[in-house]
């Protein structure tokens, strides 16, 4: 693995390693580390950093739901086009292109389910292109972004073993 | 009546590593970087694959010498590896862990007066083999200023050359010390001068990280003299399901499986079936835990650099063999304990050439590792 792969599967190991904390793990300068880095984000590579957080571990509601688009194109509007006017809501936290049954998958997040619903019917809905919209509001979160949120699995080894 | 135990069990001591493992019992909330296995699961697809075959009622005994389709398994994957042609019919025989392969070979090998060099540090299980096995065990102790390799100069040192046998095992438990093909031709030069059988423990092999694994066995003329052992325990994690194999010339898998087939009859049968999806499977899984164990060795090399504390750069298994900031490592491995819970094993426990040493195995997680060096440091001042 080159230093830049190595860089970028420890980041997405874990986003907070300190640029020392790197270093030693990838075995690199300090000062390179920061320059692959700043490389990655100047070439629009490296997009962000994010907790991931399990919203009911503090009591707190998030509602989110996945919902599938379905839109009509014609000679002056792409794809890129709808995506760009949808993306820019901020309730929209994903939007991907799908193959299959409908055309997008957008992920929407908000403090309750009226506001979310409120938002797909009244923002996204009217928009001129879109033909369907089908909302599937997410119950529950096992795995996110790699992440298991079960209690995880004790470490049941002897203490001291040869 | 008493039953008394035999001389040949009174003649070894309990494991030096018990009494520690006692100490770290009685205490609360330690981190352990004592222990000697990984801390990952064995890949889930093994796993899975064990649990369809007790789903499908795979729970009788397999060929003495284990599952033909495992042996078959093993030998493409040690060839394809290592280079290593052995004959899955009449070279391979499938164990109860590399324990009961060492121990097997040496009960196959050894009569009455026999002498066995045993390299060391070492894993605790050799010498008590060989003593259980009729043999008398010779020390070769490796030293510090050869990165605890096996060198001609310590096997002649130690008078290996009048022994039979020598075990050896690389990538090394405890130091974590590895050996490259030019240092392995010097050990192999010295076994055909001396016609010894040479065991070689090779339980680690999947966790080298400067230099490409060779097996002993693949220099000249040495395939004949040697045994090699391998398992799953290190690279699948899968220690607590017990699976290891020994390789070498067919008379000397045959006598084994002489004593395999009274004594343990075949290996378990639900873990050849892991095994088998394991090698079939799991290379990326082991590649990602290669890739975890390097980074966590990168950081404890390094951490240990930055106080001070003299660590050779250990290269492969999942060990640190730092120098011991005092000279009794025993005394010092207790007071870390019971000042800063953190545990390390003392270099004593395995034998000679381990004095004055500490094992630190890398065996776990990130942020424990950095709490546990923190401990170690603000110990040290």
């Amino acid at each position: 693995m080159d230093s830049r792969d190595e860089l970028l599967e420890l980041l997405r190991e874990n986003a907070r390693y300190s640029t020392a904390e790197l270093a030693r793990l990838a075995d690199m300068e300090e000062a390179h580390v920061e320059e692959v880095i700043a490389d990655l984000e100047a070439a629009g590579a490296l997009r962000g950093y994010q907790a991931i957080v399990d919203w009911d571990e503090l009591d707190r509601e998030r509602v989110r739901a996945m919902v599938e688009l379905n839109v009509t194109l014609d000679r002056e509007t792409s794809y890129g086009d709808i995506a760009d006017r949808i993306a820019k809501f901020p309730e929209v936290t994903a939007l991907r292109l799908m193959s299959g049954d409908y055309d997008f998958l957008m992920e929407v997040e908000g403090d309750s389910m009226s506001e979310v619903s409120w938002f797909i019917s009244e923002k996204v809905a009217p928009i001129p292109e879109i033909t369907q919209t089908v909302t599937h509001y997410v119950m529950d979160a096992y795995k996110e972004n790699g992440i298991e949120f079960g209690d995880g699995e004790e470490d049941d080894r002897l203490s001291i073993s040869p | 009546m008493t039953i008394e135990p035999s001389e040949r069990v009174k003649q070894v001591p309990p494991s030096g590593i018990r009494r520690f493992f006692e100490l770290a019992e009685q205490q609360e909330d330690i981190i352990s970087l004592g222990v000697g296995e990984p801390d990952f699961s064995a890949p889930w697809s093994a796993r899975e694959a064990a649990i369809a075959s007790l789903e499908a009622g795979k729970t009788s005994y397999t060929a003495n010498r284990g599952k033909l389709e495992l042996r078959e398994h093993i030998a493409a994957d040690v060839e394809q590896r290592y280079d290593l042609d052995y004959d899955p019919e009449e070279e391979v025989l499938v164990t109860t862990g590399v324990s009961e392969g060492v121990d097997l070979a040496l009960r196959a090998i050894v009569d009455p007066g026999d002498t066995v060099a045993v390299a060391q540090p070492a894993y605790v299980s050799y010498e008590p083999g060989v003593i259980f096995s009729g043999g008398d065990p010779l020390a070769v102790a490796t030293r510090r200023e050869d990165e605890f390799k096996l060198t001609r100069a310590v096997l002649e040192a130690s008078g290996a050359a009048g022994a039979d046998a020598l075990v050896m095992n690389y990538p090394n438990n405890p130091t974590g010390a590895t050996m490259t093909e030019a240092e392995l031709g010097e050990v192999a030069a010295f076994a055909r001068e001396n016609d010894l059988v040479v065991l070689s423990d090779e339980v680690y092999s999947e966790l080298s990280y400067e230099h490409e694994h060779t097996s002993i066995a693949t220099l000249p003329d040495m395939r004949e003299r040697t045994i090699v052992f391998n398992g799953f325990s290190k690279a699948y994690a899968m220690t607590g399901l017990r699976l290891g194999y020994a390789m070498g010339p067919p008379e000397v898998i045959k006598a084994m499986n002489r004593i395999h087939q009274y004594t343990m009859l075949s290996a378990p049968t639900t873990p050849q079936y892991a095994a088998i999806e394991a090698l079939e499977r799991c290379a990326d899984d082991v590649a990602e835990m290669y890739n975890q164990y390097n980074r966590r060795r990168r950081f404890v090399l390094s951490r240990f650099e930055e106080m001070g504390v003299d660590c050779f750069p250990a290269s492969g298994a999942f060990y640190a063999f730092p120098e011991s900031p005092w000279d009794d490592s025993e005394a010092f491995a207790e007071a870390l304990l019971e000042s800063e819970g953190v545990a390390v094993v003392p270099g004593t426990a395995f034998g000679d050439g381990g004095s004055g040493h500490l094992r630190v195995s890398y065996a776990t997680g990130l942020s424990d590792l950095k709490e546990a060096l923190a401990r170690f440091e603000s110990f040290l001042s």
